[in-house]
């Protein structure tokens, strides 16, 4: 257990390395992310608090989202084929995946409370319940790395993986992303939170289905 | 004969359900009228899609198992097969939401899911056209075909119960079979769901042998 845990953090700060000697990139998505935001700014030419709070919620969740697909397909394209073998005769698949995944979520959570907080920043902040809120940018950065790192992994495999990333995840992510639109809708009127649980939950449960086939399913896909 | 009982049983129960579906008495509801009927066709067609696809996720847990390729191919049948009948499921429901709902295609929770899910295995097929060598195909397309099996349970069980639908047995409207069916329509209506199912088998049957010779003359 705990030589596994060891070998975890390895393999994390490896990702963590990698990413930060290729700050460009980092920087890229950071910079797509406000990017996006401010091209959304700018069509609508909205004044602050112009939008309607549902219009407001779903452009940012779109935001989200291209922003992830975004940012995760390049989570195995990034290293050539000779050197993930390497890895795997270092480490067990199942570390490796968790790893990604972590640091997909670490990223995702640094993307989606930037993002946040620009968002609001430019287009007025209509939210009443923002820890409600931010809990849902939390559960939405988890769900969203775990799909779309399998999903990376599969589209990584294949002739041209930016096209199939995208077909691929849409479906995927959809009821994710369908519950965090209602609970952070919910956040977003200050409903009280009795009202939101069992969405909660399923998005809880959602998330927990996609990490274990993620877990189970990832053995097979490397060894191709 | 002995080996194909089933073909006959599906065959002679779909006769069954179609005549009695077209000419049986039905119980006369408000707004459904006659158009109860077609609760022989939709219906059913959904049940058997969702065992087709199970069916294929199962075939593709057994590639991952033991690599046979008879396997894949199996499982991309029974996709093929399911994505059939999950077109018809919509035709026949757009049919029937036309004449009851007032629109064919209403803004409703469970048929946005099942466009989802539809989405989502044909991308199972185009996954599937973008390898050349097969048992990467086969391995990393019964990958996700596990996983969009998975997301698509949730999506058309789950989630229109938790929202708002047209649909019966959802968003707290009581099932259909609740106060709508009669004893008279459930023996056309169980029969129904096996007929369509065998119907579905025998098609994936017919492809799956189709596939088989192709890959032997090709050899």
């Amino acid at each position: 257990m705990a030589e596994s845990v060891r070998q975890l953090s390895a393999l994390m700060r490896k990702e963590f390395l990698l990413e930060w000697r290729q700050r460009y990139a980092l920087n890229g998505m950071l910079l797509y992310m406000v990017g996006a935001v401010f091209v959304c700014y700018l069509s609508f030419n909205a004044r602050r608090g112009q939008l309607t709070p549902i219009v407001w919620n779903t452009l940012f969740w779109i935001i989200l989202l291209f922003t992830a697909i975004n940012a995760i397909a390049k989570s195995f394209v990034q290293e050539r084929a000779g050197r993930q073998l390497y890895y795997y005769t270092l480490a067990s698949p199942q570390q490796i995946i968790l790893s990604k995944i972590l640091y997909n979520t670490a990223l995702m959570l640094v993307l989606a409370f930037l993002g946040f907080s620009v968002y609001a920043f430019v287009l007025g902040n209509p939210v009443n319940d923002v820890p409600l809120y931010l809990l849902t940018l939390v559960l939405g950065a988890i769900g969203f790395a775990s799909s779309l790192t399998l999903v990376s992994g599969i589209a990584s495999k294949a002739e041209n993986p930016a096209t199939l990333m995208a077909v691929l995840s849409f479906p995927v992510i959809l009821p994710l992303l369908l519950m965090l639109l209602k609970v952070s809708k919910n956040a977003l009127d200050g409903l009280d939170r009795s009202v939101s649980w069992s969405e909660i939950g399923t998005v809880l449960a959602i998330d927990a289905i996609v990490l274990t086939l993620s877990w189970l399913l990832f053995p097979f896909l490397w060894r191709s | 004969m002995k080996k194909n009982w089933w073909k006959a049983l599906g065959v002679i129960i779909l006769t069954y359900v179609i005549f009695r579906g077209l000419l049986g008495v039905v119980p006369r509801q408000p707004i459904l009228n006659e158009s109860i009927r077609n609760v022989y066709f939709h219906v059913p067609l959904w049940f058997s899609m969702i065992a087709l696809l199970l069916t294929s996720a199962i075939y593709s847990i057994r590639y991952l198992r033991n690599g046979r390729l008879g396997d894949d191919l199996v499982a991309v049948e029974f996709a093929n097969t399911a994505i059939l009948f999950g077109l018809l499921g919509c035709l026949t429901g757009s049919i029937w939401a036309n004449f009851t709902w007032g629109e064919p295609w209403p803004n409703d929770p469970k048929l946005n899911s099942v466009a989802i899910g539809m989405l989502m295995y044909m991308a199972y097929l185009v996954l599937r056209g973008s390898f050349d060598d097969e048992q990467r195909r086969g391995r990393i397309s019964a990958v996700y075909n596990i996983f969009a099996f998975a997301v698509f349970i949730p999506l058309i069980f789950i989630i229109p119960r938790l929202t708002d639908s047209l649909h019966p047995g959802n968003g707290g409207n009581p099932a259909f079979g609740k106060y709508d069916m009669d004893n008279r329509m459930r023996m056309v209506f169980y029969p129904a769901i096996i007929g369509f199912i065998l119907l579905g088998v025998w098609i994936t049957e017919l492809r799956v042998r189709f596939r088989r010779l192709k890959v032997a003359l090709d050899d």
